[in-house]
């Protein structure tokens, strides 16, 4: 057996070094732009605003002060961080089940029209618009005119049905709703286009027997379907989740982070760029990256399964 | 338990038609195969049957109910699919008992039938196995399991056994036929084999092209084949087909393919005396031409001149392919027949059975004529 196990085909002896050769570019380019930087992140993370000193130089008499961590004391337990967590918890809840289970439902109803791909192609053209065009188209949907004449197209409808118009982007209850809305509607095309291509994956003669067994339309999805699909569904969700967990650019472009709708990733920039706190930032981005992580994780173990059984 | 019935049934996907103008009545308990080659309509026929295919014209009865718009659920028919279409993610016990859970049958009763049914196909040990920890094989039989324990009053069968390998699927063949005895049920049955047809059916149905062409037990189909396709499509070896005309000497009747010419006996030749001088199509299956050293006694056997193309040894026979003038045909002949390659031999016609087709009505499928 053990002379089995160290037996090595002709077609891969290479000799010692020849692996590290092919290896060596992407190695050699990872350390540059993956793995210097992320070091050098949590280098800056425990200094000072200019990374000029170590961080506990920051703290001021009489405030709590986390020494070397005085940056993950703001990153962790800041107001406006407690928001932005807060924020992202409910992006999570409520645009990954939204994109998910509306991506899951329009891939099913598209699977059984004629005119499926173009129904499918406008679903998906949000994802080809950029965020910024994205939020500007719907910064004129949410549109709150102080006077009489309401531009904005959903006020204008509720002023036309004789409601009163409402300041979507200011109101602290809705206003991160309408931002995860906007979300929804530009993300719901990839989730759909990926479950829609799980689905057709889904052998016919399956769904088929399940109707002659006796199943009506909604026994055969939920029964047969769906736990088919359901490793697509599950990377589809993590999928979502770093994606969410990343959302910057709609709250960036539509509210800057202002009226309780702050988040992660704009928070990290605004730290960044405005405050010119690199601590600070750096602090957040390692917190943002410890979040990440156990999604990614999963995300790889199911590709590796999913490999496996090919 | 109950008789299908189709009448006039067409079913049309845009311009092409799969079945055409189909008529056929199944009688209560009967072990019906569907058979042609692919393409020929069996299979939509099934699924018609089945309510996943909606007719375009025609009404489909199961019993007395005409069923056209009664959705697959409600028509009481299990179906086994050539695929066996078992539910990855449940184990063989929950696929089994999936129809049954729907219906709301107790679980005591699920559980009991689902056993009887495992023990009548030897599956009892892989009840809590998923699918693919099952060998293919296997698989069939926890499919015909998931349609029995339904107990439906029609059996549908898509092909069963196509994905069994060739010794397996000679076994499965005769449990199939022991399974049909045994619950006394209606069973349709696709395939494009003929082998299949032949050993389980009680009636078979040839069909090609959407039409049905002949529907009769399976010893009528061999010895009386309705046309030139039947007669081409059931057999193995097929039946050899010469192009031949009727020739009239005194008062008997000769075939004449211009390179060879045999006599029609007299107690067949009657329905041939219209046919003097009229092009036919003769013709003769492989094992009715002998080597006439081994020729049964008190057949009218027909020396025809032939060379030999090609010898293949079966062991308990050998099929010689012969050519004759512009003719080629297959003999199936006793084993110990010594002829070699090239040699130029006699063998014998035996023109008790032998089959004229008539091309004038139909040039594609000439019918036969008796």
């Amino acid at each position: 057996m053990a002379k089995e196990a160290a037996y090595v085909p002709n077609i891969l002896r290479q000799g010692r070094w020849v692996p590290w050769l092919y290896l060596g570019p992407a190695l050699i380019l990872m350390s540059i732009f993956i793995l210097y930087p992320g070091l050098n992140t949590l280098y800056l993370s425990f200094r000072n605003q200019n990374g000029s000193d170590w961080a506990y130089t920051t703290c001021l008499a009489g405030q709590p002060c986390w020494g070397i961590f005085e940056n993950y004391r703001y990153a962790l337990t800041s107001s406006i961080m407690r928001t932005a967590f807060g924020n992202n918890l409910k992006w999570i809840l409520f645009m990954v089940s939204g994109t998910v289970l509306l991506g899951l439902l329009i891939a099913t109803l598209a699977d059984r029209v004629r005119y499926e791909a173009l129904a499918k192609a406008i679903i998906f053209m949000p994802m080809a618009i950029s965020f910024v065009g994205a939020g500007v188209i719907w910064k004129f949907v949410y549109d709150y005119g102080s006077s009489q004449v309401q531009i904005g197209l959903l006020n204008a409808l509720i002023t036309s049905l004789g409601g009163r118009p409402v300041s979507w982007l200011t109101e602290p209850q809705i206003n991160t709703l309408a931002l995860i809305v906007v979300g929804i509607w530009m993300w719901t095309g990839f989730c759909m286009t990926v479950l829609s291509a799980a689905i057709k994956g889904v052998p016919a003669e399956l769904l088929e027997a399940a109707r002659v067994d006796g199943a009506n339309e909604w026994t055969v999805f939920w029964q047969i379907r769906v736990p088919l699909i359901l490793p697509t569904i599950a990377v589809v969700i993590t999928t979502m989740i770093i994606n969410v967990l990343k959302i910057f650019d709609i709250v960036y472009v539509m509210t800057g982070g202002n009226y309780g709708t702050e988040v992660i990733a704009n928070r990290l920039y605004i730290e960044m760029y405005t405050s010119y706190n690199t601590g600070r930032a750096a602090a957040i981005a390692m917190v943002l990256t410890v979040i990440i992580i156990p999604a990614i994780i999963f995300n790889i173990r199911r590709f590796r399964a999913q490999e496996a059984m090919r | 338990m109950a008789s299908v019935t189709f009448e006039h049934v067409t079913k049309r996907f845009g311009d092409f038609v799969a079945v055409n103008d189909l008529n056929l009545h199944i009688e209560d308990r009967e072990f019906l195969v569907l058979v042609g080659p692919s393409g020929c309509g069996k299979t939509t026929t099934l699924r018609c049957l089945a309510g996943l295919e909606d007719v375009t014209e025609g009404i489909i009865k199961i019993g007395d109910t005409v069923v056209n718009d009664v959705p697959p659920k409600d028509r009481d028919i299990a179906m086994v699919f050539q695929s066996y279409a078992l539910y990855p993610h449940m184990t063989v016990f929950d696929n089994m008992a999936f129809g049954l859970k729907l219906r709301k049958v107790p679980k005591e009763e699920i559980k009991r039938r689902v056993e009887e049914a495992a023990q009548i196909l030897g599956i009892e040990n892989l009840l809590k196995r998923k699918p693919r920890e099952l060998s293919g094989g296997q698989r069939q039989r926890v499919a015909v399991g998931r349609a029995i324990v339904r107990e439906p009053k029609v059996f549908l069968f898509d092909e069963p056994l196509s994905n069994l390998d060739a010794k397996l699927r000679v076994q499965t063949r005769a449990e199939l036929s022991k399974l049909h005895q045994r619950l006394q049920t209606t069973f349709v049955y696709v395939t494009h084999d003929q082998m299949e047809a032949m050993t389980m059916a009680t009636r078979i149905a040839v069909m090609n092209k959407g039409v049905l062409q002949q529907l009769d037990t399976p010893q009528n189909l061999y010895d009386r084949p309705a046309n030139l396709f039947v007669a081409g499509f059931i057999g193995s070896p097929s039946m050899n087909f010469f192009p031949a005309h009727i020739r009239k000497d005194g008062s008997d009747l000769y075939v004449d393919a211009d390179s060879f010419k045999v006599k029609i006996p007299e107690q067949r030749a009657k329905p041939y005396y219209n046919y003097a001088g009229r092009e036919v199509i003769f013709g003769i299956r492989p094992e009715d031409i002998h080597n006439p050293q081994f020729a049964p006694p008190g057949i009218h056997a027909e020396p025809v001149e032939a060379r030999v193309d090609v010898i293949e040894l079966m062991g308990n026979e050998i099929f010689l392919y012969l050519v004759n003038g512009r003719h080629n045909f297959v003999a199936r002949v006793d084993p110990r027949t010594r002829f070699k390659v090239g040699e130029q031999v006699q063998v014998v016609f035996n023109m008790d059975n032998f089959h004229i087709f008539d091309p004038a009505v139909d040039r594609e499928n000439p019918v036969a004529v008796r």
